[in-house]
């Protein structure tokens, strides 16, 4: 059964909601006994759909933690997740898979394209994963990598593709089958600085296209200027969020306890 | 899904070929040297397979095997004669004698003594000559093979003249008879003569050959006859069985064999483990990105399943064909190699063994991408 259908139902469910993500007492800790680490330690957070929503900070203060907990990747040890009106805490095993498969997108760091397939085929596999045949996911990803400026390249492998080009692949694949929370984890950290701008306003002019949440995690400051909320983290913290859908409203400090 | 997982495999073509030359390869090595195997221990039954017409042995108790026949004395084939539910029984000589070839060399040789009336105990097919011409005295008929390495390079003719343990011999027949254990040359001639050509002692008679009336229990007769005689009778295809269980349990064969097919075996195992294994850890974090977006584990179990099959599946056609080539061209151009085949049973064997070795190989290399952390992916 395709997995689209499901996304109706979760549509519907946060439809009466402006945040596609919200996290609450967000807790997680590794290791054991005196080798225990806390990583997380009560991050709340709301990421609002049809927005940019930047997540920065040091290395090392739980950003990559924080947002793979986002993902389903990472079960929090305390807190609660609500990804599209969904309690993420509370699904298990296949059902959070197939929820992850249907509804959210992502941006890799390292591109993280499959070798063996081209361009087209790479920016298809989400669709793939659902259950659509390949030509379907095909012309789909086509449409997507034309507009992306890929229209040339769509037979390429990735070692055949500069690193923006790669990005831009990551990019379509990330939205082709048109989730509703892109997760993007470093995405111009591969990139000089005019590919990675570049990359940004493509990414933000396909993801807001259809009013998805978008989330970024980054050192880059120099992409801060395509965001409408900057959360900023430090020690497993949200130390301070900016709001910059409204530059008139001052940021909210949080302070630590 | 499945597609993505055939392009992975084929995206990295020196590991597929790799993989797919250990699997041809083990095969081939397997199904080579088990039909070989076969081919060989199968030989101890195939003067029983060569006469067909008879379908009970009746021999001296303790004998164990057709090599080490006992004489009986000429008296029992009348009592053999006696027992209930036989059509027919006729005598059956064997010894061993030196024939010297045309190059002036001895060569060892069987030597069958046929029933004078009947002749029954030849092969059936005839590459020269018939059972008529065996009639006159001097006529002998030889294998295919004697013919051969007596006149090396000559075709058959005729008339020719050879030393059977000193006595002259007129080969007047040639015929297709299956290569046996101990030796490829065999000579035909009728009872009566045979028994000049090797002399024994008092007692001439190395079996009985005999044929059951037909729609009466095999079995039953053969109980008949040691009942009524002493003397051990079995069916052909006992008789035949115990041939090959005596090399079996008798020779080094056996052993010997199983160590060439093991190390066969092991080899695949290790280079399809071997590069199995690496190709799924060059690609896991391709697979952890492909859980990350919503693969499922069970996908990827047979995404992996899918690629260990199509190589053990083309690994397999190529062994199979390049051993079943092998005994196709030996057979055919290599006497010593006449009558080994591939039976079916070695080439299901060996196909359930391979898929076996893929199945195992891929679960053990799916460990890595089951439990690798999708969250990998969103480390640098």
């Amino acid at each position: 059964m395709l997995l689209a259908t499901k996304k109706a139902h979760a549509a519907s469910a946060h439809s009466s909601s402006n945040l596609a993500a919200v996290c609450r007492g967000i807790e997680k800790s590794f290791g054991s006994g005196e080798t225990r680490v806390p990583v997380l330690r009560g991050v709340d957070l709301e990421i609002p759909a049809g927005q940019i929503t930047l997540l920065m900070g040091p290395s090392g203060c739980g950003k990559t933690t924080l947002i793979s907990s986002l993902a389903g990747l990472l079960t929090p040890d305390a807190g609660r997740i609500e990804v599209l009106g969904t309690d993420l805490t509370r699904l298990k095993g296949g059902k959070l898979v197939d929820f992850r498969a249907t509804h959210l997108g992502f941006v890799f760091q390292q591109f993280n394209l499959l070798t063996a397939l081209n361009a087209e085929e790479n920016a298809g596999v989400p669709l793939l994963v659902q259950g659509y045949s390949m030509s379907h996911a095909r012309k789909t990803a086509r449409d997507l990598l034309v507009r992306l400026g890929l229209g040339k390249h769509l037979d390429k492998h990735a070692n055949q593709l500069s690193g923006g080009q790669q990005q831009r692949v990551a990019i379509a694949r990330a939205l082709v089958h048109s989730p509703q929370l892109v997760i993007c984890d470093e995405p111009t950290a591969a990139l000089d600085a005019e590919a990675g701008q570049t990359v940004m306003k493509l990414l933000c002019e396909l993801a807001l296209d259809g009013k998805r949440a978008v989330i970024v995690v980054t050192h880059d400051h120099r992409i801060e200027s395509f965001a409408h909320r900057i959360y900023r983290m430090a020690d497993g913290k949200i130390v301070r969020m900016e709001n910059r859908v409204d530059s008139q409203q001052p940021s909210r400090e949080h302070t630590e306890s | 899904m499945y597609q993505v997982a055939l392009k992975m495999l084929f995206g990295d073509l020196a590991k597929y070929l790799g993989l797919v030359f250990g699997v041809a390869f083990s095969t081939l090595l397997v199904n080579q040297q088990a039909g070989i195997f076969v081919g060989l221990i199968t030989r101890g039954g195939s003067l029983i397979q060569d006469i067909p017409e008879a379908d009970i042995w009746v021999m001296d108790p303790g004998v164990k095997n057709l090599d080490t026949s006992f004489p009986l004395r000429d008296t029992e084939l009348a009592r053999v004669r006696g027992a209930t539910g036989l059509d027919w029984a006729v005598p059956f000589f064997k010894s061993t004698v030196t024939v010297r070839t045309a190059n002036g060399e001895l060569e060892g040789g069987l030597l069958l003594g046929l029933d004078d009336t009947t002749l029954i105990g030849i092969p059936q097919k005839f590459v020269l000559g018939s059972l008529e011409d065996l009639r006159p005295p001097d006529a002998v008929a030889v294998s295919a093979e004697a013919y051969r390495r007596i006149w090396p390079g000559e075709k058959p003719v005729q008339g020719k003249v050879l030393e059977l343990n000193d006595r002259r011999a007129v080969v007047m027949a040639v015929v297709d008879a299956r290569p046996q254990f101990t030796s490829s040359l065999t000579f035909y001639a009728r009872y009566s003569r045979a028994l000049m050509y090797a002399p024994t002692g008092r007692n001439k008679l190395s079996f009985i050959l005999a044929k059951s009336v037909p729609g009466t229990d095999l079995q039953t007769v053969c109980d008949e006859i040691h009942r009524r005689t002493g003397l051990k009778a079995l069916t052909s295809e006992q008789f035949r069985w115990k041939c090959i269980e005596y090399i079996l349990k008798n020779t080094g064969i056996p052993v010997s064999f199983a160590a060439v097919i093991g190390l066969g075996i092991i080899v695949g195992v290790a280079i399809v483990g071997l590069l199995l294994n690496l190709l799924i850890l060059e690609n896991l974090r391709q697979y952890a990105a492909l859980k990350a977006i919503g693969t499922r584990n069970s996908k990827l179990v047979k995404m992996v399943l899918l690629q260990a099959l199509v190589v053990g599946g083309v690994g397999y056609g190529i062994g199979l064909g390049a051993a079943a080539s092998f005994f196709e061209f030996a057979g055919n151009n290599d006497p010593n190699f006449k009558g080994f085949y591939l039976p079916w049973q070695v080439a299901a064997g060996s196909a359930a063994l391979d898929g076996s070795i893929m199945i195992l190989s891929a679960l053990f290399s799916l460990r890595k991408v089951l439990f690798v952390d999708p969250a990998v992916v969103f480390r640098g």
